[in-house]
Formats: structure tokens, sequence, C-alpha cells
């Protein structure tokens, strides 16, 4: 178990030096952060002994070097938008964002793995053929499209929701959260929903896929011989049979929730890390650019080591045959 | 992103929209009631504000909402006139060209109870000029030296030789208290490559007739009326408590003022402008911007950077004029402004110290003349360049760049277009790196757009125009104290820039804000709508 975490550890480096690398480079040239942070009226030589207090004038590979070494340090260096460090700034942010992440991954789960076993059971009935065909659109449709449309229906007409921000937040420590108020709660559902769109017809496809091909495996036809209750051979049976493939997309799905948070929070002004990208690209805020894409893979990362070491467990084709010693 | 997204919803099907209306109609009846007399304005623009330190960021949107809490010696009034507000009158001595005067409004105090008096005034100038200063070119521009508190209520500003805009250039100073700059370590501007926050990034001590309660950046920020502002009688102060919000997605925005969410909408899209005029709880008012839009080229290459062409045909004033006479100023305004523009012949704006109705008018369209001048320069098949253009610039930017060109298509000029955020083409334009670009200015006089945009070592001159004529007449502008000369000299100016054609304008923007039916905004030729003016129906 160790040697396989490790091998997978040193696997990882290069992947993340990789992207620290990319994002880094890309940044570097796009924009000019001194001259957001000079103003528009500002002389050359201002610029020029900005540019070298900050080290911008030093070669790329320098620059890079320091973000690197720092970054390891845990230092991703100052905002040049607010001229506080960034990492406060993220971890800030952070909690809107997971909270935000969190709540449409199990809402997408729940109302996912549900709907999933309804249409595989009962394929003919008003709810499965509605369920498969929102979906359908749901998941053809752009993100910020659904988001606009439900903004238009459940905050413009209807006025049950609020149509942006995060409501009123109870601090805990260094964390916010907004589930502890009323008002929390109702700014949180749509953004929640909008996010939750796609990852909900995923699951949804995948456990009426996985469900109809289960129906039909020995096991379940046993049971039924042995005349089991349905309820037992849907949910022990079934289901159980069922979640292994799903637990591990939905695992990886995660991930891609927090990263695309960023168009969900944009829309709905969600003051989460992707607003704060957002936000940053506009003021060529290189510092938090490159944090904000480091940590996300650092987060991706880390949800694959996860998946590989459940499945590690889970598995014991892994354990004994030739693929992992 | 979505800006026109929301459209698609207006289509729908009308059934939707009369299950919905009964249940819409008592929320909007619920939301509009509110305790009698004090009135809250839920203010929401795209942007947040940087900072609160009144020196740290030269930004529009932080200038225009720190200027509810802080005021300067002069500010510019809704319309664009210089006007006393700490100050009461100034003069330049007679006998010393060099030295403005300024008398001080008296039984004025910042928000902490501290009197406002010359020393504070002097301070703030001070502090304005400090190295980590983001506002000190104005000082810069104006030649200031130093600034001293002649008595409690006398402040003077020391100049090098006469600068007869040094009021102009203090209309962006705010004032600050110097105890509490002490007090609190906030001596000098905050810092933005420290990665230090002073604490005057996150407070304020102002006179204005608002003061902070609580700011959380890039969410919410909420002020409320001074109980002891010295206007208290002089202007309505309706509004008694500001919430700001920034919205950054258009759609929301627009949403958020459907459903009463928010009741002042600042930077109104201009394709929504229509839907909301026709909501009957909604009040749209537009006023025109100082701000002008304008094609810059570069003039002095030798050869053009992108693109083929013999040698640099930027270089060639007939082709400059061929240009410009082939935009459709017109067509612009309505296809793409919908109306919401004032076409120009000038990079000017009608509304700043200079203009004439002369300047304004702009060339006929005229595809045959332009291409006669191409042909004589030397270009009758044309050539080709690259376009550098913003897309969060000013209003509807990217189409206006794609309406040029299709208009310089018909005079053989074909155009690659390179849109990009404005964050990546300013240090293109700062750098002198594009040969074609879209440009934007406001001014509120001629001399501020000399010396950044004409003068051949101006910041934004990446037009790159040599003439060291003018040179030396804007340099002499900067010190010309008398009224009369400076008339002539500026219309002398004006007169080789129209006739270089070295910018192609197009026009000044129309500027659009939506309120709830019962508040009553006057627009701001600067797009800084000062809220103790803002009216509200009782």
């Amino acid at each position: 178990m160790t040697g396989f975490f490790l091998r997978r550890l040193l696997s990882v480096l290069p992947v993340m030096l990789m992207t620290a690398f990319l994002s880094f480079a890309a940044f570097h040239f796009i924009g000019d952060p001194l001259q957001n942070m000079v103003g528009p009226e500002a002389t050359a030589q201002d610029r020029a002994r900005l540019a070298a207090e900050l080290g911008f004038d030093r070669p790329f590979y320098i620059q890079f070097f320091r973000f690197i070494s720092s970054a390891l340090h845990g230092d991703f260096g100052i905002s040049t938008r607010v001229g506080r460090p960034v990492l406060d700034l993220i971890l800030e942010r952070l909690p809107a964002t997971l909270e935000l992440a969190i709540l449409s991954f199990i809402f997408a789960m729940i109302a996912g793995v549900a709907l999933g076993v309804v249409t595989a059971l009962r394929p003919r009935s008003i709810l499965s053929g509605f369920s498969l065909t929102v979906s359908l659109i749901a998941v053809s449709l752009p993100n910020f499209l659904i988001g606009i449309g439900l903004i238009y229906v459940f905050a413009v007409k209807l006025g049950w929701l609020p149509s942006f921000g995060r409501g009123d937040t109870v601090k805990i420590g260094w964390w916010t959260t907004g589930v502890l108020t009323k008002t929390g709660w109702q700014a949180i559902i749509l953004p929640a929903i909008s996010l939750a769109t796609y990852q909900l017809t995923l699951i949804l496809r995948l456990v009426r896929t996985e469900m109809l091909e289960v129906m039909h495996s020995d096991h379940i036809r046993f049971a039924r011989a042995r005349g089991l209750p349905d309820r037992l051979i849907y949910f022990s049976y079934a289901l159980k049979n069922t979640m292994i493939p799903v637990v591990t997309v939905a695992g990886l799905q995660l991930g891609s929730i927090i990263a695309f948070a960023v168009v969900t929070e944009t829309v709905f002004q969600w003051p989460g890390v992707g607003l704060l990208f957002i936000n940053s690209i506009r003021f060529s805020d290189v510092p938090i650019m490159a944090a904000y894409l480091l940590i996300v893979s650092i987060i991706f990362v880390t949800i694959n080591m996860v998946v590989d070491c459940v499945y590690y467990l889970l598995d014991p084709r892994l354990r004994t045959g030739g693929v992992v010693r | 992103m979505p800006k026109s997204t929301a459209r698609c919803f207006i289509h729908r099907p009308a059934r939707l929209k009369r299950r919905f209306a009964a249940i819409a109609s008592v929320a909007a009846l619920l939301m509009t009631v509110s305790p009698g007399g004090a009135e809250t304005l839920k203010w929401a623009r795209s942007l947040d504000v940087q900072t609160l330190d009144p020196h740290a960021y030269n930004e529009n949107v932080t200038f225009a909402f720190n200027r509810q809490m802080y005021e300067g010696l002069v500010e510019r009034s809704d319309d664009g006139k210089l006007i006393g507000v700490l100050a009461t009158e100034w003069r330049m001595l007679p006998d010393h060209p060099d030295v403005w005067e300024f008398k001080l409004r008296r039984n004025v105090t910042f928000h902490d109870g501290a009197p406002f008096k010359a020393d504070d005034a002097a301070f703030s100038i001070q502090r304005a000029m400090a190295p980590t200063s983001n506002v000190r070119t104005y000082l810069a521009a104006a030649a200031v030296e130093e600034a001293i508190a002649k008595d409690d209520y006398t402040v003077q500003v020391k100049t090098k030789g006469p600068s007869p805009l040094l009021p102009e250039n203090l209309a962006s100073i705010f004032i600050m208290n110097r105890a509490w700059a002490e007090k609190n370590d906030s001596v000098v501007p905050q810092d933005f490559k420290g990665g230090k926050e002073n604490y005057a990034a996150r407070h304020e001590n102002g006179t204005g007739a608002y003061r902070l309660v609580s700011r959380e950046s890039d969410r919410r920020s909420e002020l409320e009326a001074y109980d002891k502002y010295w206007g208290i009688g002089q202007f309505p102060i309706d509004i008694d408590r500001i919430i700001y919000t920034p919205i950054q997605s258009a759609a929301t925005r627009v949403s958020a003022l459907i459903s009463g969410e928010v009741n002042f909408l600042q930077d109104v899209p201009p394709q929504d402008i229509s839907r909301l005029e026709q909501n009957e709880s909604l009040r749209v008012v537009r006023g025109p911007e100082i701000r002008t839009v304008f094609l810059g080229v570069n003039t002095s290459a030798n050869t053009l950077a992108s693109g083929e062409a013999k040698g640099n045909p930027f270089a060639d004033k007939r082709v400059r004029h061929a240009m410009n006479m082939s935009i459709d100023r017109l067509a612009i305004k309505s296809a793409i402004m919908r109306g919401e523009s004032v076409p120009l012949g000038t990079i000017i704006s009608p509304i700043a110290d200079g203009y004439t109705e002369e300047l304004g008018k702009f060339p006929k369209l005229n595809i045959d003349q332009a291409k006669q001048l191409m042909a004589e320069a030397g270009y009758p098949n044309g050539f080709s360049v690259t376009l550098n253009c913003p897309n969060d610039g000013m209003v509807n930017d990217e189409r206006i760049c794609q309406a040029v060109v299709a208009m310089l298509a018909k005079i053989g000029v074909t155009v690659h277009l390179d849109v990009q955020p404005s964050a990546v083409v300013w240090p293109l334009v700062l750098n002198r790196k594009t040969d074609f670009y879209l440009m934007t200015w406001g001014s509120y006089d001629s001399q501020l757009i000399f010396d950044n945009l004409v003068h051949s070592r101006g910041a934004w001159a990446a037009a790159n125009y040599k003439n060291p004529e003018i040179d030396a007449k804007i340099e002499l502008l900067r010190s010309e104290a008398d009224p009369q000369r400076r008339k002539t000299i500026i219309a002398e100016i004006w007169k080789t820039v129209q006739d270089e054609c070295f910018y192609l304008p197009i026009h000044a923007q129309v500027l659009a804000r939506a309120t709830q039916k019962k508040i009553h905004v006057t627009p701001n030729v600067g797009n800084q709508i000062s809220v103790k003016t803002i009216k509200v129906d009782k």
C-alpha cells in the first residue's frame, strides 16, 4: 500500500509542475498588471521603477522559479489588484465555493440516484419520461443559460428567491457559512441547482444504465427465485452493485464542480474563488490567476489519488493481480 | 458574456407570463412597502471598489464610490462644471502667479467629529504627492510643489511657474484628516506592492454626506447618512442608507433591478434600455458622458508591424482622411448603439472646455472620394492591417470594431480584428506597439487631451504624431494663465489635430441609469453619481 501510494505521489509531481508552468506562462504573457497598478496617467519612469521593484523586469525563468519556490512555502505572492496576500484572499473565498460545490454535489447525488433508479425500474412512468427529457435538455444547454433561466423564473417572475449574492453569513473561525441563516439558504438554492444540473444528469443516466444491466444479472434472478421482496432486491442487491462505478465517476465530478463553479459564480455573483478568478482576469492579476489554477489542479489531483487509493482498498484484484504489486 | 442571453426569455410563451403575473404583482406590492421616510439606495454596478484609500487608486469606479464619503476642495458638478466644495473661493495670487490660494469652508467636521482645518487640506495634497500615490499624476500635471496652511481656513498651493489648471486637477484629490491618518498608520497611501494594507484601505474618515458602516470587498458595502454633514439643508439627502453591490453579469444585474433586489442600476447594458423603459415600475435616465471613442493610427512607423503594405500607409495624410470619410458614424449610432451615442468628428467631448460646433462636425460618408484619395496616396488596391480592439473598455467596443472592419473594406483596407481585454490592449497603446487601435478618453479640458494624446511624448500618444511646433504650443499652454491667449492656442492646436486626422473620431458615449420609479437620479457626465443629490418621491 505504501509503495503504491508513493508511486502515485511521484507521478503527481510532474503533473503539478507542468500545471504551474502553464498557468504561470499563460497569464504572464497576457496583460500588464503594472498598468493597473500605476494608473492610466503614470509616466514610463513610474512603470519601470515599479517593474523593477516587483521583479517583473527579470527573465521569465527566474520569475517562474521564484513563483514555484515561494508557492512551496505556501506563499503565492501579493495580489496586484487589491494588494493583499493571495493565499488570504483565496482562503477567504474558499468557503463560499466549497459550500456551493458540496451542496450541489449532494443534491446531484441524491436526486440523480433516486431518479436513475426510478427510470430504470419504471421506464414507462410519466416521471421517467419527464426526467429523461428534461435531463437531456439540461445537459445540452450551456450552464450560464440555465442560471439566467432560473433567475428569470424564480427571482424576476415569481420573486421567491434572490437573483444574486450569498445572503447573510455567519463566521465560524476563519470559515464563513451561509447555511445557518434563512437568507443564506434562499441564496444558495438557485446557484446550487444550476451547478448541479450537469452532474445530476450524468449520475441519473449512469445509475439507470448500470441498474438495467444489474437487473439482468444472475444474482438478481436468484433473489427473485427465492421470493425476496422487491424493495430488498432493488435497494440492497441491485443498487449496491450499481454504486461502484457511480461513486468513482461522482468523486471525479466533485473536482469539476469546484472548478466549473466559475461560470455559476459569475452568473449569480456568488462570492467564491471562481468570481475572484474572473475579477482577476480583468485586472491582469497574475498571482491570483496562477494560484487559483494551481489550487484547482491540487484539488483534482488529490481527488484522483483518493479515488485510486479507495479503489485499491475496494478491489481485491488490484492487490493480488499483476497490475500493482 | 451572457449579455444578450436574457433577451431570449422576453419571448417566452404568454401562457407562462399570465400564470406568474398574479403572484408577481403581489410580490412587487410587498417589496415596495417600506417604513416612511427612511430610504435605502440599493445600488448595483458591474465592478467593485478597489480600495477606500482616497489616494491609492486612480480609477473611475473607485473614485465614484469614494466621493460619497470623501470630498475635495473643488469638485465636478453633474454637468461637468468646477464647483467649490470644501473650498468656497480660490484665486491665483495676483503678484505671485505661481501660488493658488483657497479659502476653506467653515463648520465642516470629519466623520470622527474632528473639525476640518487648512492643515488637513495641506496634508492631503502632500499625501497625494507621495511615491505610492496613484493620483499624483494630477498634481504633477499641475506642477504642484507644495501645499501650505496659511491659517486655519486658508491653504496655499505653490506650483512651478503659473499653473492655470491647478483647480481642475485638484478635483481628483480627496481631503482626509491628518490626525486620523497619523494615528492609524496611514500617512502615506496604500502600497499595492508592499502587500500590506493600511488602515485607510478599509476604513474612512472623510467629510462627505455618507459614512462607512461595513464593507466586504467584491460583495457589499454599506453607508449611512452622516448626521453632522455641513451640507444638510443644501442638498436633498433623501437617501439615508446606501447598500452597494457589484454584480458582474449584465443579465443578473438587470434581473436584480426588475425583481426589486436593487433599486439603482448604474451600468445599464444598451440592449436592455428599451425593455427597462417599458417596465412601469422603473425609470431610465439618459445623459451624455464626457467620454469619446475613436480610432488611432501609428503615423510615425516606417512599416506596419502587422499586415501587408508598402511602407506605412498611415504616414500619408490622404489615407487617414480617406479612412475618416469611409466610417459611417450614423450607422454605428443606429445599428450598434441603438441611438445611444453622439456621432462626432473630434476626440473632444461636446461637454469639455475647448469644444466647438465646428470641431464636432464629421465628414460625410464618401466612398468614391475616399477611393480616389487612396489611389492618389499610392494605395489603389488598399492594404491590410491589424486592429487592436478591447472588449471591455467601452460600450459595445467589439461591435464597433467589427463595423469598422466592414466599412474600411469598401475602400480596399483589409482589417484583421484582434479583440482582447483592455488589460491587454491598453499596454499595447502605452508602449506604442500597435498600428491601429480603438481607444477612449474622457477629459474636461483640452489641455489634458493634448498632454496625453497629441504631444509626441504623451503617455497615450500611440498615434506617434511628431510635430515640434505643436509640442511647443502644448508646452506653452501648460503655464499660460491668460484665458484669451489660452483659447487662441487651444483653437490653433485643435485645427492642426483635425487637419492631420491621426485620430478617427467615432462618437461620444451616452450613459443610461435605471432606478425604481420614485428615485430621481441626475445624470452625471463623469459617470460619478453623487448620492446626496438623489431625490426620492415621498
